[in-house]
């Protein structure tokens, strides 16, 4: 398995990375998710900067890939289930070198490759067309069989999030995966309790969630998702596990992370931001920026 | 029309008697799902899907198999039998039975996927349509009871499958005859890239269209035998009755010429234009399936679009209803799919 500094290949342009690296690249995926947004003056930018520390961790610490071969049989398989966090995704992209960054001025736009919910078919490094939601673990287990039979090493990265897990479908996977055994499948739950009515803890509830998957046959784990040295801990733990069950990260994430005027909003699930906010927004993340 | 939950059958009497019919209303029973279509004296074929696909993975290694609980009832488990290595059991879920799918094919394989056509129609369309369709991935989806196909009632009838995935690009729709064209279909869909639903009798299958030197081609249709006054467009086990009706109306002097139209997706625009244009035929397209979006719709289309108007256009198909639970003999005369019905009804056309 590929660590932080042993992936030579990967980061040739790059220094070696460390945890404090790691919150860097969070902080370069933030300020391409801020680009993007400005693009379209609006969108699931307080997603995006809620998970880009979970995406640091995912693309600079624990997953192997080729930037230069987005489809490299022995990458580690990254699926987005919640097709609305393309521009976190596109962002994370963009930092490991799968997209060229001046791409990030189409978003969203005619002909772009990077439309505003993810599609397989667009994207480089976009596994799955997600968006219709509840779809990923399903996928998930049918990426994790396939390997299995492949006798591939490679793991199945699958995030989806709270407001997601009312749909019945992420239940079939999650029962399945436990069914198959399938210790190549890492689940990361992104916890930010909003969903498009409100907070997903009013709109049906999604607790206790750590028992929920227990009970289903996982190995759970469960931190704070805007915490880089925890992240780093328990995708160390999900993939060294020598248990043949599959694993999940429940990762409780603030919207907005980063940028404090954003995160102060009540309702942040897609966000409107004034055309002079923008620049703001670059530098109060700038200004938080880890030194 | 329902009939009532409070009123008793009215063969039965009153209350109390037996139920054992009368002599002009014999009893007759709701079909198993594993019943088989065909007549008493007909030739059949056990499991074709099931054996097809077996012998086709013995050359095929990307070949897998996968069903929600019903691989007995869809003829896999001939194939989980042969190859169980290559047999996943998803459980009573199609929706993961179909995302699965999806991720397998994904990951180079060619799975064939089956359930009852109900459950990929209805309750699996989303994850057909955005986890296979939308990315044309290599997945061949296989459903029993399509149509009419049992006698336990809305539940299990697929009436509509075929209006449902008319709607969804990229996808093939494959509604074979007999036996002997479905150990066809099977290696045809396989080497076909792309997503494929396949409606399927399954069980001991009726053997028909050997007799007729007929051969499968994915997306063509094929004239099985001429004739001068009535043009019946058909497919799927209607072809079966379209034949049979053929010979009935023979003996009344009407010359039937059918043309078996398995590839209802694509249609074969050129050779269904091309028979439907010969002067002085009435078209009558046959389905087992509502006359809603079917091939029937899907002909009027084609015909309109192309300024081809015969001298009358018909359509033998299921009613927009839910239909009625019963013994399936009973329920294919009463919804006009069964020979017997059909040849009524044409001779009330001409």
């Amino acid at each position: 398995m590929t660590t932080s500094t042993g992936d030579a290949g990967r980061q040739a342009s790059k220094p070696p990375l460390s945890n404090l690296s790691l919150a860097d690249r969070a902080y370069h995926i933030r300020r391409h998710a801020l680009r993007m947004g400005e693009v379209q003056g609006q969108g699931y930018i307080a997603q995006a900067l809620g998970v880009a520390d979970i995406l640091a961790v995912s693309y600079f610490h624990a997953m192997k890939y080729r930037p230069e071969d987005p489809e490299w049989e022995e990458r580690d398989r990254f699926l987005l289930s919640i097709g609305h966090y393309a521009i976190a995704l596109y962002a994370a992209l963009i930092e490991a070198g799968i997209i060229p960054e001046d791409e990030l001025e189409s978003y969203g736009s005619d002909d772009s490759r990077l439309p505003m919910s993810g599609m397989a078919a667009y994207t480089p490094g976009m596994e799955i067309t997600g968006g219709s939601l509840g779809h990923g673990l399903a996928l998930a287990v049918g990426f994790c069989l396939a390997l299995k039979r492949k006798q591939s090493k490679s793991f199945v990265y699958c995030l989806f999030s709270d407001g997601e897990l009312g749909e019945g479908s992420v239940w079939e996977g999650a029962w399945s995966a436990s069914h198959w055994k399938l210790d190549n499948l890492i689940g990361i739950v992104d916890v930010n309790n909003q969903q498009a009515d409100g907070p997903a803890s009013e709109v049906t509830g999604f607790e206790p969630l750590a028992a929920r998957f227990e009970s289903f046959g996982w190995h759970v784990q469960r931190v704070n998702g805007n915490d880089i040295d925890a992240l780093v801990a328990a995708f160390d733990a999900a993939r060294n596990l020598n248990e043949p069950k599959p694993r999940i990260i429940i990762c409780d994430t603030k919207m907005a992370k980063g940028v404090p005027f954003l995160e102060e909003r009540e309702r942040n699930h897609f966000l409107r931001v004034e055309p002079h906010e923008w620049q703001k927004a670059l530098e109060l993340l700038d200004a938080g920026r880890t030194p | 029309m329902r009939r009532s939950k409070y009123t008793r059958p009215t063969w039965l009497g009153e209350q109390g008697e037996g139920g054992q019919g009368t002599a002009d209303k014999p009893r007759l029973t709701t079909s198993a799902m594993i019943a088989s279509l065909a007549g008493a004296d007909q030739r059949t074929k056990p499991a074709p899907f099931g054996n097809a696909l077996s012998a086709l993975a013995e050359t095929r290694p990307e070949i897998v198999g996968l069903t929600a609980d019903l691989a007995k009832y869809t003829d896999l488990h001939v194939f989980a039998k042969a190859h169980p290595d290559r047999f996943y059991q998803m459980g009573m879920a199609e929706q993961l039975l179909i995302s699965a799918a999806a991720g397998m094919a994904r990951e180079g394989f060619m799975p064939f996927a089956t359930t009852y056509a109900v459950f990929a129609a209805r309750r699996a369309y989303d994850f057909i349509c955005m986890a296979i369709a939308e990315e044309n991935l290599n997945v061949k989806i296989v459903c029993a009871l399509p149509g009419l196909t049992t006698g336990y009632g809305p539940s299990h009838q697929a009436t509509e499958d075929v209006a449902i995935f008319r709607g969804m690009p990229n996808i093939t729709i494959v509604d074979p005859c007999d036996a002997h064209e479905i150990e066809q279909v099977v290696p045809a869909i396989a080497a076909h890239q792309g997503p494929v639903y396949m409606r399927l009798l399954r069980g001991n299958v009726p053997l028909v269209l050997d007799e007729y030197g007929y051969t499968f081609e994915l997306g063509k249709a094929k004239m099985l035998r001429d004739g001068n006054d009535v043009l019946i467009i058909s497919s799927g086990l209607m072809t079966m009755r379209a034949l049979e009706t053929a010979k009935a109306l023979s003996g009344d002097n009407v010359d039937v010429g059918v043309l078996h139209v398995p590839t209802i997706k694509p249609l074969d625009e050129a050779t269904i234009l091309k028979e439907a244009s010969r002067t002085g035929r009435m078209v009558v397209v046959a389905e087992n399936h509502t006359i809603v979006g079917g091939l029937g719709e899907a002909v009027a289309g084609l015909l309109m679009r192309s300024g081809v108007f015969p001298t009358a256009f018909r359509q033998v198909a299921l009613p927009d209803e839910f239909l009625d639970a019963g013994a399936l003999p009973t329920l294919h005369d009463r919804y006009g799919i069964s020979t017997r019905a059909m040849t009524d009804s044409i001779k009330g056309w001409l």
